[in-house]
């Protein structure tokens, strides 16, 4: 399997661009080090030479220049490269945050449904249909308010961990269900099979057949389906912080980053503020997208190559 | 040449055969509901998959379970595994009643009584070991034999003839043949009393059916473990058993020791059943000449809704008006011998000889043989 792997050089290429953020994003308080700024300086109080009135970086292309690598922001002028590094740790750590809580769900109500089958299986599916059937963006825009507002009152200022925990929650509670019902149906076939019957009869307990018979083989489905999860939790998390209901200023945030850029593109009819971001983001979620098709294909020799 | 066959006898069968039967199952039976009804579903019959038998394995002895697909073998192994919850009807180990006892149970029992599955590719969990295969048993059961699990293991491996090295070996690195053995070992690794073997060898190729049958029978016989045997082979069964049951429909029709069973059938359908074993005769003057002949019709009914009286009478050609009003009595018809029971009021003769007309009931096949002999 592992070697499988390795024979791809599409999956090989984007295991290593997905590392290269993951990296990035872990050491992103060491870079912004090295580099000599944090994005939470304020540039516009700072260096008040680099901005004309309007608070626009005066050097062309958003002030980009030996000093600033990938320029400043217009109004506060905060340094992009630190603030676009900061922003990929909170997004991918949210974002696992999710994907970790979404297979921890899916796992536990999927392979119960499909193992205990009968009225489990009848209302853990009805749930699934039901949270299935939300129209899940609509309901992530709405409904991250309500959740914020249940942690702090609306007269008080939200502290940003709050903000963090809210978007988890939101995101796993829409998002479990599809990984769950894979589970579901891959345990449902996995029950029927003679060596559970083994195990029964030698005397195993229930959470013996699902731990050491069951698990281990849905381990290609979960493995497979997480690689795809996490760049949707990604962009959805983007989505959210564009919108403004996510991560606000001044926490760094990439999605949040696409929404200062846009109103910057409409104003000045700048694109270098959305160049970063976005191409940042394009890479990083093709490459885990086509990483999710390397394992898959790892995994089951038996789909066409 | 089954015939020469001497079966060593089963080292504690002497001993213990005396006393009480090692398992015994009285009226048990098995209905799955069928549901059905719109717009409340609600249970509207019932499969009768397995429909009061009773039966009796001693202690080291092979019984042989024999009938055509969808009669109820399996599911009657099942049940005696406690895999199924049965409708109705005891099962009792060694006089005691597990018929409904539950995991915590049973969990004294459970290492006497071990199963080997159908088919061995699906038997095998594909992400375990050899190893653990084997030691899951002993791991659940608490139990750590002398020089530890592996060394047992090794042991087992061994007892079934793979090499003792394929311990960290996957299940698809084996044929079928040589996963059946891994299934053997898995049995065997508690030392169980009783081992129900559900059709062990009919997905394996015939060279290999004869490898596994032969190492089962040499398990049992230096191990004095009983078998409760299903299978639809009756060579393999005739190999196998001591004492041999014919089930239709989810009844045993009749049931008896081996030479009975397969020389002095009395019931129609064994006598059906025995004819179409189909026989490898070059020459015609055999001796013991020429044998009976019947050739049935038609297909088993719907065990939904199975016939009144007789199960068989459907397909019999000695049915009379009896065998529709009245269910014969499994009961020692007079001329056989000793345990020798049949269900039936209109008895065959005793014997498998050839008879001055064949059966013929299927009319495509008279109709055929008919038009061969025209010409």
């Amino acid at each position: 399997m592992w070697i499988r792997f390795k024979r791809d050089r599409t999956g090989v290429i984007s295991a290593f661009i997905v590392l290269i953020f993951f990296a990035i994003a872990a050491a992103a308080p060491l870079i912004a080090k090295a580099y000599g700024k944090n994005p939470y300086t304020v540039y516009a109080d700072e260096r008040p030479e680099l901005f004309d009135s309007a608070g626009v970086p005066i050097q062309p292309n958003g002030g980009i220049s030996g000093e600033f690598w990938f320029g400043l922001e217009p109004g506060n002028g905060y340094d992009v490269f630190t603030k676009l590094i900061y922003g990929i740790r909170t997004s991918l750590m949210i974002s696992i945050a999710v994907t970790l809580a979404v297979v921890i769900t899916g796992i536990l109500l999927g392979v119960t449904a499909g193992y205990v089958g009968g009225k489990t299986d009848y209302s853990i599916g009805r749930v699934i249909d039901f949270l299935l059937a939300f129209p899940s963006q609509l309901f992530f825009i709405a409904s991250m308010p309500v959740v914020v507002s249940l942690f702090v009152s609306p007269t008080d200022e939200t502290p940003t961990y709050v903000r963090v925990v809210a978007l988890i929650v939101v995101q796993w509670v829409l998002g479990w269900m599809s990984l769950a019902r894979i589970l579901r149906g891959t345990t449902l076939a996995l029950r029927e099979r003679e060596f559970i019957e083994a195990a029964k009869v030698s005397g195993a307990s229930p959470w013996r057949i699902i731990r050491r018979e069951i698990l281990p083989n849905v381990v290609t489905p979960l493995l497979v389906q997480s690689t795809y999860l996490l760049p949707n939790f990604v962009t959805i998390e983007a989505g959210l912080s564009f919108l403004g209901v996510g991560i606000v200023e001044p926490t760094p945030d990439w999605g949040q980053m696409f929404s200062k850029a846009s109103t910057e593109l409409v104003l000045q009819n700048d694109i270098t503020y959305m160049f970063f971001p976005g191409v940042s983001m394009i890479i990083f979620v093709v490459a885990f997208n086509l990483l999710g098709d390397s394992v898959r294909d790892a995994f089951d020799p038996k789909s066409a190559r | 040449m089954k015939e020469d066959l001497v079966l060593p006898a089963p080292r504690e069968a002497a001993a213990d055969s005396a006393g009480e039967p090692l398992l015994q199952v009285a009226g048990l039976t098995k209905h799955f509901p069928v549901k059905g009804g719109f717009p409340i579903r609600r249970t509207v019959g019932a499969v009768q998959a397995v429909d009061g038998i009773d039966l009796t394995v001693h202690v080291g002895e092979s019984f042989g379970l024999v009938g055509e697909s969808g009669c109820g073998k399996s599911t009657t192994g099942r049940l005696i595994t406690r895999l199924m919850e049965p409708t109705a009807g005891t099962i009792s180990y060694r006089g005691k009643d597990i018929t409904h006892a539950s995991r915590k149970q049973l969990a004294p029992i459970r290492s006497e009584i071990q199963m080997i599955f159908q088919d061995p590719y699906s038997s095998l969990n594909p992400r375990q070991t050899v190893g653990k295969i084997i030691s899951g048993p002993m791991e659940i059961n608490d139990i750590v034999p002398e020089g530890g699990r592996e060394k047992r293991v090794r042991e087992l491996l061994e007892i079934v003839g793979l090499n003792p090295e394929h311990y960290n070996r996957f299940p698809h690195e084996f044929s079928g043949g040589q996963r059946q053995r891994i299934g053997v070992a898995r049995a065997l690794a508690l030392e169980p009393k009783l081992i129900v073997a559900d059709e062990p060898v009919s997905a394996l190729d015939v060279s290999i059916q004869a490898q596994v049958v032969n190492l089962l029978q040499k398990v049992q016989a230096e191990l004095g473990i009983a078998f409760l045997f299903i299978a639809h082979d009756l060579a393999v069964v005739r190999h196998f058993s001591q004492r041999v049951a014919v089930m239709y429909l989810g009844k045993i029709i009749e049931v008896g020791d081996r030479e009975s069973i397969y020389t002095r059938p009395r019931h129609p359908y064994t006598h059906a059943l025995l004819s179409a074993v189909p026989e490898v005769n070059l020459s015609d003057e055999t001796d013991g000449g020429r044998r009976e002949r019947i050739r049935l019709a038609g297909d088993v009914p719907s065990p939904i809704s199975p016939p009144s009286g007789c199960r068989f009478r459907t397909r019999c050609w000695k049915a009379q008006d009896k065998c529709a009003a009245e269910e014969p009595p499994l009961i020692q018809i007079s001329g056989n011998h000793e345990g020798h029971l049949t269900a039936c009021h209109f008895p065959e003769e005793p014997t498998i000889e050839g008879r001055d007309e064949d059966i013929v009931l299927d009319p495509a096949l008279a109709a055929l043989e008919e038009g061969i002999e025209g010409q």
